[in-house]
């Protein structure tokens, strides 16, 4: 049996986020793709979005405090 | 309705959720000024611009770590287990370290098997089984040089084991020897007849250890019964093995060494699991620490895409300044490498303006002034 990241309860949703949205958010916060938090290329949650480096990783996560928190990592 | 859309981009998830749940049979205008309130007070309750968060985080949490016991932690039943808790186990999360003093696993299981079905079965295969766990005894032809050794057929019929399996595991481990089978007795013999009896001794040692059934690294285990079903705690860890089994209910199994999460689940998984770590740490010694100082320090270990504890190899290392990393520890190597390279101080964070005696960025320190000329 083929085992999924994706469904474990640790791991939240990973989404890529559109070249626009990316313009939009670094403009929203305004910084540089620099100053995100960063993932690495090969981790294991985003293998299967088909990424390249300089992408934006939106990730859902589940929190107590908030109910729903959103945050962003830039793939290196 | 159009409302609770418009405020899900503003306000978090839980507090519309709760709006729209106190707010049943109203008219939307009232709902509109309700909403207009929550957010006024979401926003004043938010944390200032230029506020120290990370001094308050570690404040947080290391004035309550002085009141932890510095005890590990007994489970009771029959095979006794000891899991570092407490202090020792806050401090090895948080430096991130590699190699930990008690790795465990929780093992969830699927329907049936959760529900007692074969547990024993399971475990069983689950625990890692070396030669010398099913051997009664080893004995030593001097004169022909051979090692026989005697398997314990109780022990082997528990883990469901046949002596062919066995043999067939030792003969693959080194090509030394040449392994026969003769009822529940192996018969190892030495293939170079020049080699002498230290030899001999030498593979009985190596022998001992070699790898029958179960997963690599899990030395022991205990299923014991959590709310309505069964789970496996281990003393061991290997996640990635542990996954694989059919039985085993992969979405819910964890570990707690978090760099094999880092390496199987990926980061976000990793910070989640060092979020939970500290959490049950602090619940079990019945501390109160806000959940937000915890997720800070997470978040904080976690931004470079690798996990890195709070350590001088950690997240100092990491920082712009180098007066900063030379004022947490060993100061001069950081400066002469600072000064090999040329680095550059742009003097942008709060120790290093501690050490020139500016006023800091921090709180009403931290926007400049700029003056118009007319």
């Amino acid at each position: 049996m083929k085992f999924k990241v994706s469904q474990h309860i640790l791991v939240p949703k990973h989404s890529k986020v559109s070249e626009k949205e990316k313009k939009k958010l670094l403009e929203r916060y305004n910084i540089t793709l620099k100053e995100l938090p960063k993932i690495h290329k090969n981790d294991p949650a985003i293998s299967e979005l088909g990424i390249k480096k300089g992408d934006v990783i939106k990730i859902t996560r589940k929190s107590r405090s908030a109910g729903e928190a959103i945050f962003y990592r830039v793939v290196i | 309705m159009k409302i609770f859309d418009e405020y899900k981009e503003k306000l978090p998830l839980k507090i519309v959720e709760e709006v729209r749940e106190h707010t049943k049979g109203l008219t939307s205008d009232k709902i509109k000024k309700i909403f207009e309130k929550v957010y006024d007070e979401y926003v004043s309750s938010l944390v200032d611009a230029g506020e120290s968060v990370g001094l308050i985080a570690a404040e947080s949490l290391g004035e309550r770590s002085t009141q932890m016991t510095l005890n590990t932690f007994h489970f009771a039943g029959v095979s006794e287990m000891s899991v570092t808790l407490g202090l020792p186990r806050i401090i090895e999360v948080l430096d991130g370290r590699k190699t930990l003093s008690t790795p465990t696993m929780e093992i969830y299981l699927k329907s049936p098997y959760n529900k007692g079905k074969d547990i024993q079965k399971i475990a069983a295969a689950i625990k890692e089984t070396v030669l010398d766990d099913i051997v009664d005894e080893y004995s030593i032809n001097i004169v022909d040089l051979t090692i026989e050794i005697k398997l314990n057929k109780e022990k082997m019929k528990e883990l469901s084991l046949i002596p062919s399996v066995v043999s067939k595991a030792v003969s693959k481990k080194s090509k030394k020897y040449s392994v026969k089978l003769d009822g529940d007795v192996l018969v190892l013999k030495l293939k170079n007849k020049e080699e002498n009896l230290n030899e001999v001794y030498k593979i009985k040692g190596a022998i001992k250890k070699i790898h029958i059934s179960g997963i690599k690294g899990i030395n022991q285990i205990l299923p014991v019964r959590r709310k309505d079903e069964f789970i496996i705690i281990t003393a061991g860890s290997n996640l990635k093995e542990v996954l694989k089994m059919d039985e085993v209910d992969a979405t819910r199994t964890v570990t707690n060494d978090i760099y094999e999460i880092h390496a199987l689940l990926g980061i976000e998984a990793a910070r989640q699991a060092i979020i939970d770590e500290v959490n049950k740490v602090l619940e079990s010694q019945g501390l109160d620490v806000d959940l937000r100082h915890v997720l800070l320090i997470a978040d904080t270990m976690c931004t470079i895409g690798d996990i890195k504890g709070i350590t001088r190899y950690g997240v100092v290392s990491e920082k712009a300044s180098v007066l900063a990393r030379a004022s947490f520890e060993t100061p001069l190597r950081h400066i002469i490498n600072a000064a090999l390279i040329g680095e550059k101080d742009e003097l942008n964070s709060v120790i290093e303006n501690v050490m020139l005696n500016q006023s800091i960025p921090v709180g009403t320190g931290l926007p400049g002034l700029i003056t118009k000329f007319k």
